[in-house]
């Protein structure tokens, strides 16, 4: 199934601003309550926007929390968790050291071989105990619409230049049996790792990515990922950082973003009823009108 | 191809080796680390030979280039080695626990003229880089003060487990965070920092180490500033660095995403108006062949690979003798405190 044209991210949500420190700041302050986070999604659900693309962040379980208990109002509603929230796990590491973390988040004693955890770690496992930090993050989205699960960024290209290659796969395969979800992909690295579904048969892999007018976060080149977005390569793109962080209009970013037709999404983050209402007009408008 | 050996496969060592595993000329050859969690899933899942013994390692894999991605104390054993059998390394900051450790690294280094580069990834984000440029333009006029800070969320808990929690090992706020903003602040003016103080560096939370550190700094051009740094920041979501500088004619205040430049007159030759002008880290930042986790990560590696391929051996952007400024400054701040 198609994914909707138009779906909404989470960072204005979580002080991530790749433009401005003291902007994430003032973030952080406004959505301090989870409330102030629900008020946002009904708005942009009000403009017509029905997905939510959100990292696996702690205080996504209370509006999972919200959701579930009104499901009348968000019956078209739908999650596409990204995980892990990354700097949970990278502060962890630094702090607990890397066994330190995989207990701590591990559901069940990874040192007792009377659990799944244990029989995985002691095997040393690794698709086993990647299933089990999948359940972990997903726990939260029980009841809830996922039709799409990613990997992070971070997590994606990580296994990529390490050459990892099976985790991905594997990635790919859990989701679809345990959760009947389509695997996603964020990447900075669009071209690399299209190349790399292709040679180890990830069909058709949903891969989310930045792209914009003036290239930022887009490697090796926009010139590369111009070339795939018109190829018939076999991959269902989601743009993100269209507005390229802010360095871009609203208008020329989506003007960019939608010339290419094989775009199946556009993700974007915003949180007043202004800047959701035209990012969405504009992408529904433009893309594939 | 450019042979790569890594030593200590940590978080920082993972993202090395992810990072180099993307250069089209570079084949990351082996991984010496003794966890074992992480040697099976190197052997599982890579084709990136494992060793526990980095001398084995060295020997068995000849590499042209070596990483050293292991605690502080055990930079000098490493790094001396691998440069003895005539490699390129590339170490992790803070360089060394001693000084006099450290000289003798600088001074192998040269004696067998070989590419060597510390892991300070600030010197290669744009929007420090331009406040390097514009401040040797002379923009702000003299400078007459300037403030580093480093906040972040590392150790919010009473009690941690790694080495970054043992003085011993070169633990501590200091030498992990502190550590940036120093070798910032040297690199951003090109002055070693020759004083320090008023230094104090209360424990928040960590039993062994400090958790912040807060000083006077002055430099060899008798330049002062302040220096503010705080592991223990639940405030800020990840690391969170900047430095300001002050002089008669303006001021320049520098994150990792944007470049402030406050002007008393217009600059026209720059195209700066007066008052606050904005540069913002997408106007800043080249384009990488692989990007893990910032463009930055990524120009560092990059840089010491093309520093190798190019037989440059002199004009590396973060030598081991550019890092011992730091450490020399380290160790100043350490007496101040006592």
């Amino acid at each position: 199934m198609m994914m909707d044209k138009v779906i909404l991210g989470d960072n204005q949500f979580f002080a991530v601003n790749h433009l401005s420190d003291e902007r994430s700041r003032q973030q952080a302050i406004r959505f301090k309550e989870n409330q102030a986070i629900i008020d946002v999604l009904d708005i942009a659900i009000d403009c017509g926007v029905n997905t939510f693309m959100c990292t696996t962040h702690d205080r996504i379980a209370s509006i999972c929390d919200h959701v579930r208990k009104n499901p009348e109002k968000y019956k078209d509603f739908k999650f596409h968790p990204c995980m892990p929230y990354a700097h949970k796990y990278a502060n962890a590491v630094t702090e607990l050291g890397i066994i330190g973390t995989l207990k701590a988040y591990i559901p069940g004693n990874i040192l007792s071989v009377a659990s799944k955890a244990g029989i995985a770690y002691m095997r040393k496992d690794f698709p086993s105990l990647m299933e089990l930090l999948v359940d972990a993050e997903m726990k939260m989205f029980a009841g809830t619409k996922t039709p799409v699960i990613f990997l992070q960024n971070v997590i994606t290209d990580m296994l990529m230049g390490l050459g990892m290659r099976e985790l991905l796969v594997h990635f790919a395969e859990y989701v679809k049996k345990k959760y009947n979800a389509d695997a996603g992909f964020i990447t900075m690295n669009m071209p690399h790792l299209v190349d790399l579904c292709e040679e180890e048969g990830i069909k058709n892999p949903v891969i989310c990515s930045s792209i914009n007018k003036i290239g930022f976060r887009m490697s090796p080149s926009i010139e590369k990922y111009e070339e795939y977005l018109r190829s018939d390569k076999e991959f269902r793109p989601i743009a993100m950082q269209c507005l390229a962080a802010g360095a871009l209009g609203a208008q020329e970013a989506m003007e960019y973003v939608c010339q290419f037709p094989k775009i199946e999404s556009v993700l974007f983050g915003a949180s007043s009823r202004a800047h959701i209402q035209q990012n969405y007009d504009l992408i529904n408008s433009l893309l594939r009108p | 191809m450019i042979k790569v050996a890594i030593i200590g496969l940590g978080k920082m060592g993972m993202s090395h080796c992810a990072i180099l595993g993307g250069h089209p000329d570079v084949e990351v050859v082996a991984m010496c680390d003794t966890d074992s969690l992480l040697q099976s899933a190197f052997k599982k899942l890579t084709h990136i030979a494992c060793y526990t013994d980095y001398k084995l390692m060295i020997d068995e894999t000849k590499p042209d280039a070596v990483f050293v991605v292991t605690p502080t104390r055990l930079h000098y054993e490493m790094t001396m080695y691998a440069m003895e059998k005539g490699c390129h390394v590339f170490c992790e900051k803070p360089f060394s626990l001693t000084l006099e450790e450290g000289y003798q690294m600088v001074a192998l280094a040269k004696v067998k003229n070989l590419v060597n580069q510390v892991g300070y990834v600030n010197r290669y984000f744009g929007t420090f880089n331009e406040m390097k440029r514009l401040l040797a333009t002379g923009i702000i006029g003299t400078p007459f003060h300037f403030f580093g800070e480093n906040y972040g969320p590392v150790v919010l808990k009473k009690k941690g487990g790694t080495w970054r929690s043992k003085k011993v090992a070169g633990g501590g706020c200091l030498m992990d965070y502190a550590a940036h903003i120093l070798d910032l602040v040297t690199y951003i003016t090109g002055q070693t920092i020759t004083g320090c103080r008023g230094t104090f560096m209360p424990s928040i939370f960590s039993s062994e180490v400090e958790d912040a550190v807060y000083s006077t700094l002055e430099l060899e051009n008798g330049l002062r500033g302040q220096l503010a740094v705080n592991w223990s920041d639940p405030v800020h979501r990840k690391a969170t660095t900047s430095l300001k500088i002050e002089g008669d004619k303006g001021k320049l205040e520098a994150d990792t995403t944007t470049l402030k430049i406050f002007l008393n007159e217009a600059n026209e030759a720059e195209g700066l108006e007066k008052g606050w002008n904005v540069k913002y880290i997408t106007e800043l930042t080249p384009q990488v062949y692989f990007n893990l986790r910032g463009e930055e990560f990524s120009q560092e590696d990059f840089h010491f690979i093309e520093c190798i391929k190019n037989g440059d051996t002199k004009g590396n952007r973060c030598t081991f003798e550019e890092a011992m400024k730091t450490d020399s400054i380290i160790h100043k701040l350490i007496n101040d405190n006592q």
